[in-house]
């Protein structure tokens, strides 16, 4: 059985949101990096639940990114890769992320293909959809739960206003979300085995961008909160059917 | 011609679908072209009234193995009919169904997409769209390269608009391939409106205390007409059902009204409804960030603050 997992760097969730450059580049000033908490804590976490339950699992990690991606990959193989691949370019179009990572899937002959749901920068959303058509394989999205039983998986994913369950054979990609597994912490042993574990760089293959980023823009800001004295819940009301027009 | 899927997830339409056409029809008509429907299966419902929201014909793909919203086979459908009709624009509502097979519409059809559009797409000499980036903390314009474009459209950023207009009904004839999933079990929750499709939304946090203190929020909620939600703590301590939790890593909402209680507005938590339209916060401690956020505050213990407003909105409902 072998598992690749999509691994996409993003600033952590607490980092201050700020455009350089004429609003056309993200500022990384003082930015922290993670592992896209969707990629992290739910489809990298469910890969190494399988392989405690089994241990001829395999699990492969790609990124498609720059060198500055690396310590976030190392982090990842501490928590439990086995092996993992990153490919040389900085595009930012999804369609040249997931046909790079097309292109390594169909190296590796997987099992099973998990992402993120999305990730919380760009919240494209589109890595596993994508792949599914580049690959011809079955995808399944946001999904809560996975199970394998041979060669069938059944996934529980999430549907407007509730959630359903499906089963299909492997090859399967899924997109992850919350319910699938809980977050870890790398141990020791982990940070130490991920030095040595292999990390291999491909160049770029794919140049040509469907989409282009012009530039960005920051909401404007809140123009201040009005305050409603707490014993008069009449005004609020007023407010919010005659200023706010909402109810 | 500007070609809109409609999602009939359970053979019902729903609003974030009503939208995604209102948006395809504004967009035609700033393009100069037609908009255009396709749903794919049967639906229990008057399609030619589809009309209302914009679209000037229906283009139905009835076919027995379309029971059921499987990616890859709705893909294909899809793809199949934007070349047969000629569609050199598709939108998608950017639901659960929507962005699980735009992307891979993108893929087969060779398409530039954008997903999670807030607005129309900027089109006087390329085309540009703005989305939503960092969880709804900023906004990207991205301008699409290539002959056909693909949106998904952001739910409750555009609006509905109705006119008085009929659809004109087709049938469609597309090869639909096997579906290779097995459905096992559909779980629904029974009688309640989606979260992502309520406008009127009211968000209890850790400052309630207790499950045993929703009886206040939950009178709100009634009141209102809103749909109830929670922060993280609340759900990961089942307080209330996962469902309900809004955030960073829960649902992402945008209703016209969310009225936080007791939750003190982590940027986590932000980030789950920061495209609300107006934001009230309810809150003992004037410090709590979320105020930040917020259209309108009160500083007050939730607990004699909660059920005033509940009197008031009812007072006011009765003697309107």
């Amino acid at each position: 059985m072998k598992i690749l997992v999509c691994i996409s760097k993003t600033p952590d969730t607490t980092a201050k949101i700020a455009f350089a450059e004429g609003n056309t580049k993200f500022d990384e000033n003082g930015v922290q990096w993670i592992i896209n908490p969707y990629d992290e804590w739910y489809a990298l976490v469910k890969a190494i639940e399988l392989k405690e339950r089994d241990a001829s699992v395999t699990i492969h990690l790609v990124t498609v990114g720059g060198a500055d991606t690396e310590p976030i990959i190392r982090k990842a193989l501490a928590l439990g890769g086995d092996e993992a691949f990153r490919v040389n370019n900085t595009s930012n179009d999804s369609m040249v992320v997931a046909q790079e990572i097309a292109a390594i899937a169909k190296q590796g002959a997987y099992d099973l293909i998990l992402t993120g749901k999305e990730t919380i920068d760009y919240n494209s959303a589109s890595i596993g959809a994508m792949l599914s058509a580049l690959l011809d394989q079955n995808f399944i999205s946001a999904a809560v739960k996975l199970d394998l039983n041979g060669k069938i998986a059944i996934v529980t994913r999430e549907i407007e206003g509730g959630e359903e369950t499906c089963e299909t054979n492997l090859p399967v990609i899924i997109s992850c979300q919350k319910g699938m597994a809980e977050q870890r912490i790398p141990n020791m042993r982990g940070i130490m085995a991920a030095r040595t574990k292999p990390l291999n760089v491909l160049e770029a293959s794919i140049s040509a961008q469907n989409t282009t980023i012009k530039s960005f823009e920051l909401p404007p800001a809140k123009t201040g909160v009005k305050l409603v004295d707490p014993t008069n819940m009449d005004e609020l009301v007023r407010l919010l059917k005659e200023e706010a027009k909402v109810i | 011609m500007v070609l809109i899927y409609i999602d009939n997830a359970d053979q019902e339409i729903k609003n974030a679908s009503h939208e995604a056409i209102c948006y395809g029809a504004a967009l035609a008509k700033q393009l100069g072209t037609s908009a255009e429907a396709l749903i794919l299966g049967n639906v229990n419902e008057d399609l030619a009234s589809l009309g209302k929201y914009g679209a000037s014909k229906i283009h139905q793909v009835k076919n027995s193995a379309l029971t059921h919203f499987d990616s890859k086979q709705f893909a294909t459908v899809i793809s199949e009919a934007a070349k047969v009709l000629g569609a050199s624009v598709l939108v998608f509502a950017h639901n659960v169904n929507g962005k699980a097979v735009a992307p891979a519409v993108a893929v087969k059809l060779g398409a530039g997409i954008v997903t999670g559009a807030c607005a129309l797409p900027k089109t006087d000499n390329d085309f540009v769209v703005t989305k939503t980036v960092f969880s709804g903390k900023a906004f990207a314009s991205i301008q699409i390269n290539t002959a056909i474009k693909i949106i998904t459209i952001n739910q409750n950023s555009f609006g509905v608009l109705m006119q008085d207009a009929n659809a004109l009904v087709e049938n469609l004839e597309i090869n639909v391939p096997v579906s290779n999933l097995k459905i096992t079990s559909v779980d629904k929750i029974k009688g309640e409106i989606p979260l992502t499709e309520a406008t009127l939304v009211v968000s209890g946090g850790r400052g309630l205390k207790g499950p045993e203190n929703w009886g206040i929020l939950l009178d709100l909620a009634k009141a209102l007409g809103a749909s109830t939600a929670c922060s993280r703590p609340v759900s990961d301590s089942d307080w209330r059902p996962h469902h309900e939790h809004v955030g960073q890593t829960g649902l992402q909402i945008a209703p016209n009204l969310y009225i936080a209680i007791g939750i003190s507005g982590a940027i986590q938590h932000l980030a789950g409804v920061n495209r609300s339209k107006t934001i009230v916060v309810i809150n003992k401690d004037p410090e709590a960030p979320f105020f930040k956020a917020a259209d309108y505050g009160v500083v007050g213990d939730a607990f004699e603050v909660v059920p005033e407003l509940t009197a008031a909105i009812l007072k006011s409902k009765g003697g309107a």
